[in-house]
């Protein structure tokens, strides 16, 4: 059954779509069927530009949630509009705070599957999913059976993001599902956590960091490297479990996906959680003191050291070159 | 202050993981508590301390007949545990397991439920939030804090630029974040009182969710496992001084420098 309908969460962050949405939008565009976004926000309407650019025809728009946090609200209103009778093959989300929630509420609404860490899809008379597993060393596939919208969470990075230079999306507004209780958490307030340099995701350069630094204080030289080459700093779950680093710069499975130039892990053994979230790097470095340490077996370059010695003479050496 | 829970039994992430005949994880060896559940379970203890009121109830399900990582969980000072322990759970999804979690959580009427953002096992990580609109409540998904003030949980919550303070209504479901607590280890007392603590064992015949649940409830099915490309390991050298000169080439090879 060739896909007619596909159904993209498109999530608004300033003023624009995330990149992880624009990734799906043109992921879904090559599949011939029609794509509708959904979004949500104050000025949603004004994302039809951007929305029918990369390949959306229709713009489902919730509207504003009123600092009520967007996983029941859009939810709810996705699934109001297939109880209108609209029936998308497929419900394409991408694997953020905010998309996991969506997810996992209409997965529950609507009784239907949910496939996450999504890292491609192939339409085989209906959509395969592929699944990292074991550290990206094996590739689960898996697909829906049964009647109904299959709901598919995508991790960022598994599409390129292209443009193609479609005409506005027609703005409909979505009706709003009743969300009761479960609508009720609400942002009191946010905290933007300044941070100078790149995005983790979008840096072309990271410099990550792992138990083998020792100590909180040592993370100070992966921030001060990262920055020398003009990247961003990363971390391992190790570490981020251990309260030295935020969640937000863990790369992994259970943080974010990086396909950075060049990927630097200072003190990494390379547990097959840290694994799949950075082995599409070009390029591996990798500096452990342990020469049968895992992520030597996919670093282009590989110092077997202490990173007390290395980090620091590298740090030295890019400071000298200026 | 009841708080519920939910835990999950898992295989030890650091032993080597394979596939079973039916390309489910192998869950044949020892299983324990997955350290992700750790911080639900101490912040529930450190909720219900607070409070000076309540207890905290352990949930979980699983196909087999393993009690180790519950009793982890009990031995750290949560009251009781209630577990559906079932053949027929092999193979179940997120949406079965929250539809049967739902189910006992309902005869508990908890005031919060706690869950890891993700296990580590299966890591699909929407499970806390089906169960959340299974159950009615509000959620609040990556929290780095959790507290009680009131009738309301308030929670920072990790976003991509920084963190939201949100806050909910109780009863509600809160999914937190490794780090969010540092978890206590169990004592010797704690280890030897859990023995005799309550652990409620039921069957999915006793929720009457038998056709929710196992590969037919799953409604996904896994078509193929293959093996990835692998990358090719490059060149390795011991440093001797020379690493960071080492790694300046290798940058400069590819024009990053």
């Amino acid at each position: 059954m060739a896909l007619s309908s596909i159904w993209v969460v498109a999530e608004p962050s300033n003023g624009a779509f995330t990149s992880a949405s624009l990734e799906l939008l043109s992921h879904a565009r090559s599949y011939g069927a029609a794509v509708s976004a959904i979004t949500w926000g104050d000025n949603s309407s004004d994302l039809a530009a951007q929305a029918g650019d990369y390949g959306a025809a229709t713009l489902y728009d919730v509207g504003t949630l009123n600092g009520a946090l967007p996983g029941a609200a859009v939810a709810s209103a996705i699934a109001a509009l297939i109880a209108k009778g609209e029936t998308p093959d497929v419900i394409l989300i991408p694997s953020s705070y905010d998309g996991r929630d969506i997810a996992g509420r209409l997965s529950a609404r609507l009784d239907r599957p949910v496939l996450t860490n999504v890292t491609g899809l192939v339409d085989d008379g209906g959509l395969v999913t592929e699944h990292p597993a074991f550290g990206g060393t094996q590739i689960v596939k898996a697909r829906f059976s049964g009647e109904g919208p299959g709901i598919i969470v995508v991790r960022a990075k598994s599409f390129g993001a292209e443009s193609g230079g479609g005409a506005s999306a027609t703005v409909v507004a979505a009706p709003s599902g009743d969300t009761g209780a479960t609508g009720t958490a609400t942002i009191v307030q946010s905290h933007i956590e300044e941070r100078s340099g790149p995005k983790l995701e979008e840096a072309a350069v990271v410099v990550s960091g792992g138990r083998g630094l020792g100590e909180a204080d040592k993370y100070a030289l992966i921030e001060e490297a990262a920055k020398l080459l003009n990247g961003a700093p990363g971390a391992s779950r190790a570490i981020v479990d251990a309260g030295w680093v935020p969640y937000s710069q863990q790369v992994g499975q259970t943080g974010k996906t990086v396909k950075p130039t060049v990927y630097i892990a200072c003190g990494i053994s390379g547990a097959t959680q840290h694994m799949v979230g950075m082995k599409g790097s070009k390029n591996i470095v990798a500096i452990n003191k342990d020469a049968d340490a895992p992520i030597f077996q996919i670093a282009d370059l590989g110092i077997v050291g202490d990173v007390h010695k290395v980090l620091p003479a590298l740090i030295e050496a890019l400071k000298t070159r200026g | 202050m009841n708080v519920v829970v939910c835990v999950k039994q898992i295989p030890d992430p650091a032993a080597p993981q394979s596939f079973d005949s039916s390309n489910y994880l192998d869950r044949s060896g020892k299983l324990i508590l997955d350290e992700a559940d750790t911080y639900g379970v101490e912040m529930g203890l450190q909720l219900v301390d607070k409070a000076g009121t309540g207890e905290v109830t352990v949930v979980s399900m699983g196909s087999g007949s393993e009690l180790a990582g519950v009793r982890n969980a009990l031995a750290m000072g949560a009251a009781k545990a209630i577990i559906v322990s079932d053949e027929t759970l092999r193979g179940t999804d997120a949406l079965g397991t929250a539809k049967v979690l739902a189910a006992v959580i309902r005869r508990v009427n908890p005031d919060l439920v706690l869950a890891a953002t993700e296990s580590s096992d299966g890591y699909t990580g929407t499970t806390p939030v089906q169960l959340a609109e299974l159950l009615g409540f509000p959620s609040i998904t990556f929290a780095k804090s959790v507290t009680i003030n009131g009738t309301n949980v308030e929670v920072n919550r990790q976003t991509e630029s920084g963190y939201d303070e949100v806050s909910a209504p109780l009863p509600a479901l809160v999914t937190v974040t490794a780090g969010v607590v540092e978890p206590r280890y169990a004592s010797f007392k704690g280890i030897m009182a859990a023995k005799s603590k309550p652990v409620e064992v039921l069957s999915v015949a006793d929720l009457g969710l038998a056709s929710e649940v196992g590969p037919a409830g799953a409604r996904q099915e896994i078509i193929a496992v293959e093996r990835a490309e692998s990358r090719q390991a490059g060149e390795k050298y011991v440093d001797e001084g020379d690493g960071a000169a080492k790694i300046v080439a290798f940058l400069e090879s590819i024009k990053v420098l």
